[in-house]
C-alpha cells in the first residue's frame, strides 16, 4: 500500500474534474484520480451543445434560461441554483471559447447558437437559440479544449486510478473528508490519497439500463462510494431517458437534430409531437417527448415489423446542413444501421441517458450529508452530484454547462478551503475495507458470473424502471435487485492476477450498480405521482402538496449487518417561480 | 379509407428494410486474439475463440462476450462503445480500427477475425499497451492555445473560413490507431509520429493562436514532421475520417514557408 498527500483530490476526469482541476492546480497542490484516461470521458460523447444566454444571433437572457431550466425540471429545480446557473453559463461558454475551443462561429465570426428541447424565449412563447456548439460534438470539443488546458496548467493526472472507497473521520463530533482508497488497474495496488479536500466529479451511473447512450465505464462508483460511507443520494429515482438513441443500441442521436430541424414521426408519416406539445413540437423537454414516443409505440403506431419504435426524419434537411452542422450523428447512423440519412429516416427509441439524482451539494459544491449539515472538505460536481439544477428532468445542454459552472465552483472551493484547513489523519488501516472486498472477489470460488447478474439487472431495470412506472413494476424491480444482490454475494472472477484485472474491476462496478439501481428503484416506489422524468401511470400527475420535495436516500445496515435503503426528504428552494401546469 | 402508412407516403429503402427487419440470422465466428499477460507466461499467444453472434454487432460486442461468457481473463480497453473515446484501437485483420466502430459483417466473418495488440507500442496484457510515451508526444508539441496580450472581455472573434481551416484536426480522439499504423514509428519510437502532429496542426492554423512558431521549430526537429514519409497508413487508419497525412503535410509546407 502506498500513501500520497495532495492539498486537493479529484476523482474523475470528464469535464467537471477537469474544469476543476484547471482551478484547483494554480491554487492548491492537487492529484486527479481517473479510472481512464482523462481524453476517454464521457463528456466527449455529448454532441448538441452547451446553453447560454449570449444572445449572440436573437433576444434572450438568464432570467428566461433560469425559468426554462426551472419548469424543464418541472418545479423540482433549486430555484436559486438554477439561476447561478444560468447567470454564470455566459462566462462559462466564453471561458471555455479563450481557452481555444473551435465553436461554430455566425456571418460576424461570433459564437453561433441554435435551437434546444425546452429553450424558450419569454416563458414558453417560443424555441430561442441558446445552445452553442461545435457542429454535433461539443462534448468532445469541451473535453479535448479541458484536458489541453488541463496540459498548459500541468495538472499531474493519475490514469487507470479507480478510486473505491472514501475516508470521513469525526474530529469534535464534526464528520470530515481525509482521503480516497485507490486501486491501480496497472498493478493491482492499493494507493490511499489523504487529501485536506476532495472532490467527487466521476459521472453517472447509466450502466443498469440496458439500452443506453452511457459508456461501459458508467457504474456510479462516485455515489457508491459515498453512499456506503453513509452520505445521501438525492433524487435517483430521476433517470432521463432521451427520445432519440439508435432503436436497439441506444447510441446517441443529439436533440440538436431537431434543433436543425429534425422531426419525429410514426409509421404513418405524422409529425405526432404536433399532438403533444402544440408549441415546442419536437423541441419539448425530453421527458415530454420520450413519452409520446412510448404512447405513440403503445397506440399501434410504431414502425418496424415490431412497431417498437419511431424515425427522426432529417431527410427534408439539405445534405451539406447534415455534413456542416450534425455530421457524427449521421455517420453514426450509417455505420451501425447501415442506412444514409440523406434520404432515410432513422429508426429511434428512448435510450437511459442522464441521472438527475446524484451525491447532494449545496450551490458551493460542497457535500451535504442530510439536509443542510456540509462535509468539510468534501465536493462534488458534474453528473455524480444533485445541486438541484436539473430537478426532475434535465434540459438538453444544461449538462456541459453544469459541469463548467459547478466543475469550475468546486475548483476553486475545494482549493481555496485546502489553503486554511489541516490534513484530517487517516483512519487506522485506511486500505483495508477495500482490499478485504478486492480479495474476497479475487479469490472467491462462487459459482455466480458477473456478465449474467449484470444482464439480469438491466433486463429489470429496463422493463420495470423505465420511462412507465407503476407500483407493480417498481416492487418487481426491487425484488429483482434484492435477488441478484443475493446472487452477487457468491461471485467469482475468472482473472486471478494482478495486472490490469478487470475482470476483478467489472465485479466491483457491478456491486456499484446493484446499490444504486436498489436506491434507484425504492426512491421511484415512494413518489406517487409523476414529476418530470419519474413517471407512475398509477399515479398520472403531479402532486405538489405531497411531493415537491427531494428524496434523500441512505443506507440504513441492522444488527445483522443486513443493509436496506431509508428515505428522507428535503424542501425545494424557491424563489421567483411557483408551480405552474407544464405545457410545450 | 385506410390510412395511408409510410411505405406510400415515402418508400423504404433496402437498406432501411434490412436495418429495422429486426431479423437476426446469427452466424459463428472465431476470434483469433493475440493474448499476452507475463505474470503467466513471457510469450505471446494466438487463442480462438469460438461464438455466435448477430453479424451487425460491433467487434467490441464480440469481444465482450468472449470475456463474459468464456474467458474472464481477457483483457483490452473499452468505454464510450460508439466510437468516440478513442480506447479501443486495435488491429483487426491486419488493420488498425476502433473494435467498436467496425461491424462483424465487415471483417470477413467466414474465416477467423485476428485481433491484435496496435503495433510499435508496448504491449502490457493483452490488448492494453503503454499509452504513456504517446500521451507524451502529444504534450511535447504544446497541445494548448497560445495568447498573447490581454483576453478580449467577450469572444475572440473568428470566421467560420477560419474555423474550416483547422477544422478536420480538432476530430482527433488521441486513439493512437494513425500512429501506431506508422512504418516510420514502429522503426523509431521516438518520431514524434501522426497523432501529435495533427494535434500541433490544430493549433498551428487557428488564427487565434500565436505560438505556430514554437511549435514549428519543435517539429522541425529530426525526429518531427521530416520523418514522414507519406505512406497514407494514418490517413487510412483514422476512425474519424482526419486527412492525417494531408495535415502533416500543410505543417511541412508551413515549416517551408513559414505561412500559416
Amino acid at each position: 500500500m502506498k500513501i500520497h498527500q495532495y492539498d486537493t483530490v479529484i476523482v474523475g476526469a470528464g469535464g467537471a474534474g477537469m474544469r476543476a482541476a484547471v482551478e484547483a492546480t494554480k491554487r492548491s497542490r492537487t492529484a486527479v484520480l481517473t479510472k481512464l484516461y482523462p481524453t476517454r470521458s464521457h463528456t466527449g460523447a455529448a454532441q448538441g451543445g452547451m446553453a447560454a444566454a449570449l444572445a449572440n444571433v436573437e433576444d434572450d437572457n438568464w432570467e428566461w434560461h433560469t425559468f426554462d431550466t426551472v419548469k424543464g425540471g418541472d418545479y423540482l429545480v433549486d430555484q436559486d441554483a438554477a439561476e447561478i446557473l444560468a447567470k454564470e453559463a455566459i462566462d462559462a461558454v466564453l471561458d471555455l471559447e479563450k481557452m481555444g475551443l473551435p465553436f461554430n462561429r455566425t456571418p460576424e465570426g461570433k459564437i453561433d447558437q441554435r435551437r434546444f428541447g425546452g429553450h424558450t424565449r419569454n416563458h414558453g412563447e417560443a424555441a430561442v437559440r441558446r445552445s452553442c456548439y461545435a457542429a454535433d460534438r461539443t462534448g468532445h470539443m469541451i473535453l479535448q479544449t479541458l484536458y489541453q488546458n488541463c496540459v498548459k496548467e500541468g495538472v499531474e493526472f493519475f490514469n487507470e486510478f479507480y478510486v473505491l472507497d472514501l475516508l470521513l473521520v469525526e474530529v469534535d463530533g464534526v464528520k470530515k473528508v481525509s482521503g480516497v482508497v485507490s486501486y491501480e488497474l496497472a498493478t493491482g495496488e492499493v494507493h490511499v490519497f489523504q487529501a485536506k479536500s476532495v472532490i467527487f466529479a466521476s459521472g453517472g451511473n447509466g450502466k443498469f439500463f440496458k439500452v443506453t447512450s452511457n459508456a461501459h465505464t458508467l457504474t456510479g462508483d462516485g455515489q457508491a462510494a459515498a453512499y456506503r460511507r453513509g452520505l445521501p443520494l438525492e433524487d435517483m429515482e430521476f433517470f432521463q431517458f432521451h427520445p432519440t438513441g439508435i432503436w436497439r443500441m441506444g447510441i446517441l442521436l443529439t436533440e440538436g437534430a431537431r434543433g436543425e430541424g429534425g422531426i419525429l414521426r410514426n409509421k404513418d408519416g405524422e409529425r405526432f409531437m404536433e399532438r403533444y406539445a402544440p408549441v415546442m413540437k419536437d423541441l419539448a423537454s425530453r421527458d415530454v417527448v420520450s413519452r409520446a414516443i412510448y404512447s405513440e409505440i403503445r397506440a399501434g403506431r410504431g414502425c418496424g415489423l415490431n412497431g417498437d419504435h419511431v424515425y427522426l426524419d432529417l431527410t427534408h434537411l439539405p445534405p451539406e446542413q447534415l455534413d456542416a452542422k450534425l455530421p457524427d450523428i449521421t455517420e453514426f447512423a450509417r455505420t451501425y444501421l447501415g442506412i444514409e440519412p440523406y434520404t432515410d429516416p432513422i429508426p429511434i427509441q428512448p435510450t437511459a441517458h442522464y441521472a438527475m439524482g446524484g451525491i447532494p451539494t449545496n450551490n458551493e459544491s460542497e457535500v451535504l450529508l442530510d439536509n443542510t449539515t456540509v462535509v468539510p472538505g468534501l465536493y462534488a460536481a458534474g453528473e455524480v452530484a444533485c445541486v438541484s439544477v436539473h430537478g426532475a428532468n434535465r434540459l438538453g445542454t444544461n449538462s456541459l454547462l453544469d459541469i463548467n459552472v459547478f466543475g469550475r465552483r468546486a475548483g476553486i472551493a475545494a482549493a481555496k478551503y485546502a489553503e486554511t484547513a489541516e490534513f484530517v489523519e487517516l483512519p487506522e488501516n485506511p486500505a483495508a475495507k477495500v482490499v478485504e472486498m478486492l480479495e474476497t472477489i479475487r479469490t472467491s470460488n462462487g459459482t455466480e458470473r458477473v456478465g449474467e447478474i449484470r444482464e439480469a439487472l438491466q433486463q429489470s431495470m429496463d422493463t420495470n424502471v423505465s420511462v412507465y412506472r407503476t407500483e407493480e413494476t417498481l416492487k418487481q424491480a426491487v425484488a429483482d435487485i434484492a435477488e441478484l444482490k443475493e446472487r452477487y454475494k457468491n461471485i467469482s472472477v475468472m482473472d486471478k492476477g494482478k495486472r490490469y484485472n478487470t475482470d476483478l474491476l467489472e465485479a466491483v462496478e457491478l456491486g456499484n450498480l446493484l446499490d444504486l439501481a436498489e436506491v434507484t428503484a425504492v426512491s421511484a416506489l415512494a413518489r406517487k405521482e409523476s414529476r418530470g422524468g419519474h413517471f407512475r401511470e398509477d399515479f398520472p400527475t403531479r402532486d405538489d402538496v405531497n411531493f415537491m420535495r427531494h428524496t434523500m436516500a441512505y443506507r440504513e445496515v441492522d444488527a445483522n449487518g443486513d443493509t436496506s435503503v431509508r428515505l428522507d426528504y428535503k424542501p425545494v428552494v424557491v424563489t421567483r417561480y411557483q408551480p405552474m401546469e407544464r405545457k410545450y | 379509407m385506410s390510412t395511408p402508412t409510410i411505405d406510400e407516403a415515402n418508400p423504404h429503402s433496402a437498406a432501411l428494410d434490412a436495418a429495422e427487419s429486426g431479423k437476426v440470422e446469427l452466424i459463428t465466428v472465431t476470434l483469433r486474439i493475440r493474448r499476452f499477460n507475463p505474470e503467466e507466461h513471457p510469450d505471446a499467444v494466438w487463442v480462438d475463440y469460438q461464438l455466435t453472434v448477430d453479424p451487425k454487432e460491433r467487434v467490441l460486442d464480440a469481444i465482450n462476450r468472449v470475456k463474459w461468457e468464456q474467458d474472464g481473463t481477457l483483457t483490452y480497453r473499452r468505454s464510450c462503445a460508439h466510437g468516440v473515446c478513442g480506447s479501443d484501437a486495435m488491429r483487426i485483420n491486419g488493420k488498425n480500427r476502433l473494435a467498436c466502430k467496425t461491424l462483424i459483417k465487415d471483417v470477413n466473418p467466414e474465416k477467423p477475425i485476428t485481433i491484435e495488440a496496435i503495433k510499435g507500442m508496448t504491449v502490457l496484457k493483452d490488448l492494453v499497451v503503454d499509452m504513456d510515451p504517446f500521451f507524451q508526444a502529444y504534450r511535447d508539441v504544446m497541445p494548448f492555445l497560445i495568447t498573447k496580450g490581454n483576453a478580449p472581455t467577450r469572444e475572440r472573434i473568428q470566421s467560420e473560413e477560419d474555423v474550416q481551416r483547422f477544422e478536420d484536426t480538432t476530430k482527433c480522439i488521441l486513439c493512437a490507431a494513425c500512429t501506431s499504423s506508422c512504418p516510420v514509428f514502429w522503426n523509431d519510437g521516438q518520431y514524434f509520429g501522426p497523432a501529435a502532429i495533427v494535434n500541433a496542426h490544430r493549433f498551428i492554423f487557428d488564427s487565434r493562436d500565436e505560438g505556430a512558431e514554437q511549435r514549428l521549430e519543435i517539429l522541425n526537429d529530426r525526429e518531427g514532421v521530416w520523418r514522414c514519409r507519406t505512406t497514407f497508413n494514418c490517413t487510412d487508419a483514422c476512425p474519424r475520417g482526419i486527412e492525417v497525412t494531408k495535415a502533416i503535410q500543410e505543417v511541412k509546407r508551413a515549416l517551408i514557408t513559414r505561412r500559416y
